[in-house]
């Protein structure tokens, strides 16, 4: 690359970092100037929420890992019937929003539930159960691909050696898991930590769900700031953790060859195969089914039509400039990171994915801060709503990007140019075939992504715009049923496609498709 | 085709026996084909090999080599046949040991060293834990690798490597020592010198041994004795010089190192060659036969009047190997000494010189695979019995 372009890249790509970043530096002002913001913090109320947190974090991933790496094993090493149908199905629960999912087990399983009425299924337990059918496809889909990706004769090697069944999985075969568990249970833990809609659903009061009934509730705003900077500082401490937990990675030696050998279930075949099915009835089929079911009970109450198609229109409309927008944004940084690696590159990339690790709620509060203080014209539009996407979900674009502006290698150009091809050339003959498809990946993640957010558009939307997600949200928690249900199945729909090309692709590369 | 095998040992000196072993594989499904039919790797394979010695197997891709070590290892489970290790049955009709109760150590192509584990944690693997501390340095000591003991495996050279994967598999004193294609993942230039160090811990730990290669140098320096594998079936075993001496069959002729194979007429104790006449062993029926002479048993002259002419010279430094198509259409290979200038192009004359007489194949014992693979190798040459 001439210098000339490169500095152009990299200073886009700092302004990007820059610009992702300074909604949090908003909420950094604005907790400051809360009176005596450090007792607040450390007060009982905020000690309290950050322990019911931690609690539901812990049960979550527990839950989670265990579902998650003992559907992974069933499916990769024993002979269970219908792997294939099996492995699709039991990653579907992705799909489904926490916010639907919490819905629908409350409308089956609620006070006066369509199927059977559970006690106690709101609260602690009730939260758990939903979040955990909500992340385990995240351990499943991350540990599925460690088992199949790991050497096979690193099991031979320790059987030869006289290991037995258990001490085998124990010294041999989890310790190549290991990272791939830790990452994905951090993931969920970074799920339970964001999410909006099953713990308010639950009424299990969370950290994220305190922060937006603070925010609501009072005139005084600095509260929320305050109590979002925990919840920044929480999230840092449990990426930090699993940094640690993890240990360093050892590059494997060789790449994968030979064959696992595959362990006969026999009569556990039938328990293991309903033990893979159950989570993923429950956290898909249920949803779908209960869906349907408000679908008919409410056909009487005709729910406007063309407000449906207004609310399906909106959230397109914003979906898709958020997609946009992430895919050009995220160029810069994605070009110069998968040209350079250095510490100042990384500390770009770590601003531009900071938006990430933060719940959408929080996003919306610093973009709420940030507006009143510096741009008034902004607040209560529809821009901020996109500002909102692209902070949080270009990281989606840039993930799915990033490899695939690796794969421009230096000497690809170079052949081009070589064989006459102009610069411009170049870049519309070999540069953008090979680019395309991974800006499209990510720009199409995002769009899909962006349509199920819901406490983001919840906090920042104009008064009068409805999206899909705000629909079921309005329409479920104001028990009107047949309102919630056509937007619920759009809804479902659109997330299923965002499974589409991770199917295609094998269990390689998922990413973290969240709603709030 | 012509099956010699060393007869049954007394078990007490038998490390590692094998009778009659068949293993089938299902296709891959993706690889399946319109015949369907089930990949035979092993078909009724013996096997005998004497206790503290080193047994060479020797065959190409897909021969079944690998499988026998599998095999014998537990690690594939045989469908019929039965296998001893010191004279315990671990297959049998009701027979089966797990591969973590047979004590058989195996050294994997991809060595397996776990990533996650050093030096010591890989050797003292198959340890029991208070054995470690005392038996991890002995062995990093018979492989020559002493206070490398907290050296991660990516940072250790191939050799270093393969050493280490040596030493884990010897640690808990096997019974037996399998290597699969232990060398094969080495540089050229480094896979002598690892090999020569170890046969030597081999040697020095008196372990039986079986291993497997497609690399003909490798089992014939390696093993004391050494196992054709051809198809799925022994097709000759034997010592180095006796299978690279006397093998049973062209084919074999042909896989352990260049083989000229020359029609030839036998009669009076003499077989009629293009190179000339040539003293058979008594009691060789006459008739149309084939005849073995090895490339290092032939000598060329330069003389205008010659029979033949050079068509190519390969120069390896210490010799050469110097092709002539003859006059009468065969082609054959010499192997001579480095000093001597032959050209492209050059007339010259071949004969026998001296040493071993030819190995005959009389032609009525040929099978068709055989046919092909000198009419195919050899332009100009027909053989028809």
């Amino acid at each position: 690359m001439r210098t000339g372009a490169a500095r152009l890249v990299a200073v886009g790509a700092g302004l990007v970092a820059a610009a992702m970043a300074t909604p949090f530096v908003y909420l950094a002002i604005r907790a400051a100037a809360a009176d005596d913001p450090v007792s607040l913090a450390m007060s009982a109320r905020v000690g309290g929420l950050v322990w019911n947190t931690l609690r539901l974090a812990v049960a979550v991933t527990a839950g989670s890992v265990s579902i998650g790496v003992g559907c992974a094993w069933l499916l990769e090493r024993s002979d269970l019937p219908a792997r294939r149908w099996l492995g699709v199905a039991a990653a579907l629960p992705l799909a489904v929003p926490s916010y639907i999912a919490a819905l629908a087990l409350l409308s089956a399983f609620g006070p006066g539930g369509d199927v059977v009425a559970v006690p106690g299924l709101t609260g602690f337990w009730g939260a758990s159960v939903v979040l955990i059918l909500s992340t385990y496809p995240y351990v499943l889909l991350v540990s599925r691909a460690a088992f199949s990706s790991s050497l096979p004769a690193l099991d031979d090697a320790a059987t030869t050696l006289g290991l037995h069944r258990f001490r085998r999985f124990r010294r041999a075969q989890f310790p190549q898991l290991r990272a791939a568990v830790s990452a994905s249970a951090l993931l969920c833990a970074l799920y339970v930590v964001s999410d909006f809609g099953a713990v308010t659903t639950l009424r299990y009061p969370t950290l994220t769900r305190g922060i937006f009934l603070e925010y609501r509730s009072s005139f005084d705003r600095s509260a929320a700031a305050v109590m979002s900077l925990v919840l920044v500082l929480f999230t840092i401490t449990l990426i930090v953790a699993e940094r640690v937990a993890r240990g360093p990675i050892a590059p494997p030696r060789h790449s994968s060859s030979g064959r696992h050998r595959v362990v006969v279930l026999g009569r556990w075949r039938t328990p293991a195969t309903m033990a893979v099915a159950l989570p993923a009835l429950l956290g898909a089929g249920l949803p779908a089914a209960i869906a349907i079911g408000w679908l008919q009970g409410g056909s009487r109450q005709s729910a406007g039509r063309g407000v449906l198609a207004a609310a399906a229109a909106t959230s397109a409309g914003l979906s898709l400039a958020a997609a946009l927008a992430a895919v050009v944004l995220c160029l810069p940084v994605a070009i110069l990171a998968a040209r350079r690696s250095n510490w100042v590159v990384r500390v770009i990339e770590s601003g531009a994915l900071a938006g990430y690790a933060l719940p959408g709620l929080v996003v919306a509060l610093s973009l709420v801060f940030l507006a009143t203080r510096s741009a008034p014209f902004a607040y209560q539009t529809l821009g901020l709503v996109v500002a909102a996407y692209v902070v949080r979900f270009m990281p989606e674009a840039l993930a799915s990007a990033r490899p695939s502006l690796a794969s421009v290698d230096t000497f690809l150009t170079d052949a081009s140019r070589t064989l006459g091809g102009s610069r411009w050339a170049t870049a519309l003959r070999v540069t953008w075939p090979i680019v395309r498809g991974g800006l499209f990946a990510g720009g199409a993640l995002v769009f899909l992504t962006a349509m199920k957010e819901l406490p983001a558009t919840l906090l920042l939307r104009p008064a009068g715009v409805d999206t899909l997600a705000i629909r079921v949200w309005t329409g479920a928690s104001e028990g009107f049923y047949a309102q919630a249900a056509p937007a619920a199945l759009l809804l479902l729909a659109v997330s299923a496609l965002a499974l589409l090309p991770a199917w295609r692709a094998g269990s390689n590369s998922w990413r973290r498709v969240h709603d709030g | 085709m012509a099956e010699t095998h060393t007869p049954f040992l007394p078990s007490a000196e038998a490390g590692i026996r094998m009778r009659g072993v068949t293993k089938r594989f299902e296709p891959e499904r993706r690889a399946r084909d319109s015949a369907d039919l089930d990949i035979v790797a092993m078909d009724g394979v013996d096997l005998e090999v004497p206790r503290g010695s080193v047994t060479a197997i020797l065959g190409p891709s897909g021969c079944g080599k690998t499988t026998t070590l599998r095999v014998i290892s537990g690690l594939e489970v045989p469908d019929e046949g039965q296998v001893w290790v010191e004279g315990d049955e671990v297959v049998g009709p009701e027979d089966w040991v797990p591969p973590e109760d047979r004590r058989v150590g195996f050294v994997f192509q991809q060595l397996a060293l776990f990533p996650h584990l050093d030096v010591a944690g890989n050797v003292g693997f198959g340890l029991k834990r208070r054995d470690r501390k005392s038996k991890v340095p002995e062995m990093l000591a018979l492989v020559g690798l002493s206070g490398y003991e907290k050296r991660r495996p990516h940072e250790l050279s191939g050799g270093q490597a393969q050493r280490v994967a040596v030493a884990r598999a010897l640690a808990p004193q096997p019974r037996a020592l399998l290597l699969d294609e232990p060398f094969a993942s080495l540089d050229v230039s480094l896979r002598a010198d690892v090999r020569n160090e170890v046969a030597e811990v081999l040697a020095s730990a008196g372990t039986t041994t079986v291993l497997v290669t497609h690399d003909q140098d490798e089992a014939l320096s390696m093993g004391d004795q050494v196992v054709i594998m051809l198809g799925g079936r022994v097709a000759q075993a034997g010592s180095p010089e006796e299978v690279y001496r006397n093998p049973a069959t062209p084919e074999i002729a042909a896989f352990l190192g260049d083989a000229n194979l020359l029609m030839g007429e036998v009669r009076n104790g003499m077989v009629r060659t293009t190179v000339g006449p040539l003293k058979v062993e008594v009691g060789t029926p006459d008739g149309p036969a084939i005849a073995l002479v090895r490339p290092e048993d032939l000598d060329l002259e330069i003389s205008t009047r010659g029979d033949g002419r050079v068509t190519e010279v390969e120069y390896f430094g210490h010799d050469q190997r110097i092709s002539v198509l003859l006059d009468s259409g065969e082609s054959v290979k010499a192997r001579l000494h480095a000093r001597r200038k032959f050209d492209v192009g050059t007339r010259v004359r071949v004969r026998a010189g001296g040493g071993l007489g030819p190995v005959i194949y009389p032609l009525a014992s040929i099978d068709g695979r055989s046919e092909a693979i000198i009419s195919g190798g050899r332009p100009g040459t027909t053989v028809r019995p």
